[in-house]
């Protein structure tokens, strides 16, 4: 039988490309990751010693990389609750049609499309310590007084609502889009008998919108997660970490640590403390496609 | 539309537009805020008395004539459009044929490795650049953005590859088995018949591959050294943000140009991304 008619070769051929570059550009470099992270092996040096778990242990003694852990969680957490909350807030408000609505989406969806180092510079202005443009209204709205003209990127606790802020801005729009969909994938008939029923709005939300959404609120909430957990681009550009390392993420440790130090075992390391999470999001994804395989 | 659970009456009214109006403000105004500042010259911006939403001088076309002729901005944009195309060109005759693949060839297996290939979309930048640093350097590309064109297909593939196997599931079996028996062979029915009506799907796939390539911030900021091998997205921060002296209003131009056209392309396609992004967690 010709190759372009046996349907076992043909699957193979066409699948095996694919197959080849994510083997070779992800799981072998991933693998290289575990090994670089039990050797002492630097930038530019050629010492490649095995050190066993001692990157991991030095990491694990080390108050930065303490801090940088607590941050992550905090920044990943906070910035997702909110996400959900938003997005929920707004799905709902976009689902009924209004003239402009496609103009609507184009702006609400901006954060997402843009690249983001790019509109973090945004933001970078818009925190600027002279001249902040969220200072000079709340100022000229005489909400703040005379004396009052917070530093955002330079004090410890600003910061990191700063940070928040921005991570919120640039994920609600994918949740918002992704909960639309489950939104409109909910048939009409069912509304409708809430609705005959007499189920008021409360009623109506708690007991069938948000059950009926909640697997796809969880997809939307975990790649959110997901992104804020190992994602080092908003600190990188606002705040590189600062003040103090206050702001310092694993992802943004990493980075100073194995390019700006030269420690590429050690940053390994540190990347690789990211990994139990995704697999833990990884398996909750898995299980959610195969329950919706099952029903 | 569903609207079952819409507030009723002039008050709910009221509220989803108060809710809608704030959040498309909360999106757009940092571009709004990057259009403003590009046309204000800068003894008008750096006037901390001035009001910041008015132009106190006419605006100027100054920032953006700094940008395109003392900056390195176009040499960038001409860089993301080179590894734009060529990653384009590595996904498309890579993960194409992989969706086909999986979407009709493999049978079960197919739905499980579909998904293994979505998860390793999952697997950060983060955990990656340092041992691809050393795999970059090693092939002689460091500074060079054939390093990039060789990575980002490492993420195009796989997301492309599952949004493609989307897209080939819909269309009916019985459309190759026609064109089977009319002659073709599987390979010749899957070329000649089903590529002509995925043209949608394909757009779609060339749209998002150019928006990560766009986006991708960590590996180019890893393997490029020299100003002028970056792309736009490490460029523009590393470069135009350097000590004390902020450009902001060629700043803000680059972010805004940069940012707003592609947008409005990725627009056309966003329905049929979230389609693809859900697969796994809804029905059909």
């Amino acid at each position: 039988m010709r190759l372009a008619d046996d349907e076992r070769a043909l699957s193979r051929v066409l699948l095996a490309p694919s197959i080849l570059y994510i083997a070779l550009l992800v799981g072998a470099p991933f693998v290289l990751a575990l090994v670089y992270s039990l050797t002492s092996i630097s930038l530019g040096g050629h010492s490649f010693n095995f050190v066993g778990v001692q990157n991991f242990a030095a990491a694990l003694r080390d108050p930065s990389f303490l801090r940088a852990l607590r941050n992550t969680i905090l920044f990943a957490v906070l910035s997702q609750i909110l996400v959900l909350i938003l997005s929920s807030a707004l799905a709902i408000a976009l689902q009924r049609d209004f003239r402009g609505k496609w103009i609507v989406r184009l702006l609400v969806l901006l954060p997402w499309v843009a690249p983001i180092s790019l509109g973090t510079i945004g933001w970078l202005w818009i925190f600027d310590s002279i001249y902040s443009v969220i200072n000079w209204t709340l100022r000229a709205l005489h909400i703040f007084g005379p004396s009052t003209w917070p530093i955002w990127l330079g004090q410890p606790n600003l910061a990191m609502v700063s940070i928040i802020t921005v991570q919120v801005w640039r994920t609600l729009p994918l949740a918002t889009v992704i909960l639309l969909g489950g939104l409109s994938g909910i048939p009409q008939d069912i509304h409708d008998a809430a609705e005959v029923d007499g189920a008021g709005f409360f009623r109506h939300m708690f007991q069938i919108t948000i059950p009926l959404v909640l697997p796809i609120a969880l997809v939307a909430t975990l790649f959110g997660f997901v992104f804020a957990f190992t994602d080092m681009i908003v600190v990188y550009v606002l705040t590189r970490g600062g003040p103090f390392d206050t702001t310092q993420v694993l992802a943004s440790l990493a980075f100073y640590k194995s390019v700006d130090g030269g420690d590429l075992g050690g940053g390994a390391a540190v990347a690789l403390f990211l990994f139990p999470v995704l697999a833990a999001a990884a398996v909750a994804m898995l299980r959610m496609a195969r329950r919706a395989e099952v029903t | 539309m569903a609207t079952g659970q819409a507030l009723h009456g002039a008050a709910g009214k009221a509220a989803n537009f108060g809710v809608i109006a704030a959040f498309t403000a909360f999106a757009a105004f940092p571009f709004a805020w990057m259009l403003i500042t590009t046309f204000k010259r800068s003894n008008d911006l750096s006037d901390p008395g001035h009001n910041p939403f008015l132009f106190y001088q006419p605006p100027t076309l100054d920032n953006l004539r700094v940008l395109f002729n003392d900056t390195l901005f176009v040499r960038w944009a001409g860089n993301t459009v080179f590894v734009g195309v060529l990653v384009v060109l590595i996904t498309l005759a890579i993960a194409v044929p992989a969706g086909y693949s999986l979407a009709r060839l493999t049978g079960a297996i197919g739905e499980q490795l579909g998904v293994m290939m979505f998860l390793t979309y999952l697997v950060p930048p983060t955990i990656l650049f340092i041992p691809l640093s050393r795999v970059v350097s090693i092939l002689h590309l460091q500074d060079s953005p054939w390093a990039l064109v060789l990575v980002y297909p490492s993420f195009t593939i796989p997301f492309c590859t599952w949004l493609m196997m989307g897209f080939f599931k819909v269309i009916p079996k019985d459309v190759e088995e026609a064109a089977m028996i009319d002659g073709l062979s599987r390979f010749g029915a899957f070329v000649r018949v089903i590529l002509p009506m995925s043209i949608a799907g394909v757009l779609t796939v060339v749209i998002f591959t150019f928006t990560l390539v766009l986006q991708e911030f960590v590996y180019a900021l890893t393997f490029i050294s020299s100003a002028k091998n970056f792309t736009i997205s490490v460029g523009v921060p590393s470069f135009l943000v350097r000590g004390d002296v902020y450009f902001w209003g060629s700043l803000m131009a680059a972010c805004f140009i940069a940012s707003v056209p592609i947008a409005f392309l990725y627009n056309l396609f966003v329905d049929r991304f979230i389609a693809g992004f859900t697969v796994g967690a809804v029905k059909g």
